[in-house]
């Protein structure tokens, strides 16, 4: 009872802060139709500028927030250079994960920065509320979940956040209604590369230490973990619905994930776990209408 | 000549567009082309495929500029070499396919939420509220469609002619100055088609937009309208007055238009006057 209530806890924490990341790879894949592969290297860029500002003295909430606004200005240049030099959406997201793995280093000025020393803003939030542990851990990360979850759901109802909606669903649309897509996509990578290393500054801050390879194969966690959501809560459509498939789909992929781990694999084979998962799930429809012999248009390549 | 009475809301000066320029593909889509259309103009244009009639319809809704030396004026202000989300304040335009006026995954009243705002800054308040909804039915209603009851339907599981419809009154609804119809009702079947240029004839009738609609249908082009102009290989070869139009049949304007396709014009009057000689 007690080790399902502990996989069920650590599951919720998680679930919670890799949530935003699969809500920004939302942002950019499903919302916008661009496959931004760049959050790899904003996730870490995220815990980086979080912990080098921690360790420097400044306030943690700060350093957090200044987190985001350093996804938020790479998300900028990966928009950029969709829009403003017309580099394909997949080619800008991965100029900016391998550009920006050297830039994480820079800010680093190294491999590793270890936090445990210092105080988070974990233990601030803990201070305050006479929390500790993994309690601590689920309500502030709850807190920080809770806080996007109702902005977003209120931006992506006002008059921006529909022309950006609709910027992914049909651009030519939207130009003609008078409405810059150029401007939608910059805001959306923004936001979605805001968002990712906002999580990323906090699993830094919460595990005590931040490394430049953490935001290895983040994509594909997300991916997968959006793609469970959607088939667990059936395609949603609304925009409530879309943000919680997202926290429910990282929960129930990081559950089968903690269970795996507890089973016995090592940590080295998530990533060929998730990478088989989106495979699988991704793969199987084609394959179903195969055997059923229906025709199938040959595969989009761009 | 037809309407120089009257202020005119789009001028089009010596427009001419050339795709791949130095490639083998080069083509020379327009060619000088001056065009005046003047308020409550309701300009039906024909031409075989090719002759550049779309290719004008880009050019006034901004998405892409003419050559150097070209102008375009709307409502007397230069916006040639504005970009299309600036243009659209003035312009509106109904395509050939339903599904590139409309958004698919998004809903009824999304859809119009975002064409009311044509020309408008978007701002971080809420797209819908109740005074718009109601906005939106009124509109809706007036299509006779029953659309009005479905306004939180995904737009994608609409039929061609309810989202052909609909993208008609999201052209419309912010009442522009210019309204585009690129072979709006080409896909639709005949009852539905009928029913989508009604529906057409009224609004423009209603909000008085100076309107061109591209059709390759000669019968409705002499129909519809108070003005027709022919193209013809990137150049207008023809520009009717209502009068004129009316007195021309089908089959005059058809062997018009076979005579153009089969030969060169120098000259548009030697074109217009055979059509008349043949009443
Ligand atoms: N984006 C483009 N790039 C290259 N060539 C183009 C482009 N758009 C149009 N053209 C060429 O310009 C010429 C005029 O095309 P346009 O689409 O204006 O013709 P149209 O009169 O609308 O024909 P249709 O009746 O077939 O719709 C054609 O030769 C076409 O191939
Ligand atoms: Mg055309």
């Amino acid at each position: 009872m007690d080790i399902i209530s502990g996989i069920l806890a650590i599951s919720l924490y998680e679930g919670l802060i890799y949530g935003l990341v699969a809500i920004g790879v939302y942002l950019t894949f499903r919302v916008l139709g661009f496959p931004d592969l760049g959050v790899d290297a904003t996730f870490p860029m995220g815990g980086a500028t979080a912990a080098v500002l921690i360790v420097g003295g400044v306030n943690p909430f700060l350093a957090t927030a200044a987190a985001f606004g350093v996804g938020f200005v790479a998300g900028c240049i990966t928009g950029l250079l969709n829009t403003a030099l017309r580099i394909s959406a997949l080619l800008s997201g991965i100029l900016i994960m391998v550009g920006g793995y050297s830039v994480n280093l820079r800010i680093m000025g190294g491999a590793n920065i270890p936090l445990l020393r210092n105080v988070s803003s974990f233990d601030l939030f803990g201070e305050f509320l006479g929390l500790q542990g993994l309690t601590l851990s689920i309500a502030f990360a709850g807190v920080v979940a809770l806080f996007i979850f109702l902005v977003l759901n209120w931006f992506l109802r006002t008059e921006i956040g529909l022309s950006l909606r609709a910027s992914g669903d049909n651009e030519k649309m939207v130009r003609s209604l008078g409405a810059d897509t150029n401007k939608n996509i910059l805001i959306g990578c923004a936001l979605s590369n805001g968002l990712v290393a906002l999580a990323g500054a906090l699993v830094a801050q919460n595990q005590g230490f931040c490394d430049v390879g953490m935001g290895i194969g983040i994509i594909v966690m997300a991916l997968a973990a959006i793609i469970i959501g959607e088939g667990l809560l059936g395609n949603p459509k609304g925009i409530t619905a879309i943000l919680l498939c997202c926290f429910v789909g990282t929960f129930a992929y990081r559950l089968f994930i903690t269970i795996a781990l507890r089973v016995g694999l090592e940590p080295g084979d998530l990533k060929l776990i998730s990478s088989v998962l989106v495979i699988v799930v991704l793969g199987i429809p084609y394959l179903r209408k195969r055997l059923r012999g229906e025709w199938v248009p040959p595969a989009s390549r761009m | 000549m037809s309407g120089l009475e009257g202020k005119s809301t789009l001028e089009l000066k010596d427009i001419q567009k050339v795709f791949n320029r130095n490639t083998v593909d080069e083509v020379n889509a327009l060619n000088e082309v001056n065009l005046q259309v003047n308020e409550r103009d309701f300009v039906t244009i024909i031409g075989s495929n090719g002759a550049g009639k779309s290719s004008l319809l880009n050019i006034v809704a901004g998405v892409f500029p003419p050559e150097r030396g070209g102008k375009v004026l709307i409502h007397g202000h230069d916006v040639t070499r504005m970009e299309e989300f600036k243009h659209a304040r003035y312009v509106a335009r109904v395509w050939q396919e339903p599904e590139v006026g409309t958004a698919a995954n998004l809903t009824i009243e999304e859809n119009l939420s975002l064409a009311l705002l044509r020309g408008w800054r978007r701002g971080p308040r809420i797209a819908i509220n109740k005074k718009r909804r109601n906005q939106f039915a009124e509109a809706l209603s007036q299509i006779g469609l029953g659309l009005e009851d479905r306004m939180g339907t995904q737009v994608g599981t609409l039929s061609g002619g309810q989202r052909q419809a609909l993208a008609l009154v999201m052209a419309t609804i912010s009442t522009p100055s210019i309204l585009l119809l690129d072979e709006h009702i080409a896909t639709l079947d005949p009852n539905t088609a009928q029913v989508v240029l009604e529906l057409t004839d009224m609004i423009v009738k209603r909000d008085q937009m100076s309107t061109l609609m591209v059709t390759h249908n000669m019968d409705l082009a002499l129909r519809y309208g108070n003005r027709l102009v022919m193209m013809h290989k990137g150049k207008i070869i023809l520009d009717l007055s209502e009068s004129e139009k009316n007195r021309l049949s089908v089959s005059d304007l058809v062997s018009a238009f076979t005579r153009a396709a089969g030969e060169e014009f120098t000259d548009d009057n030697v074109l217009l006057s055979d059509a008349e000689s043949a009443t």
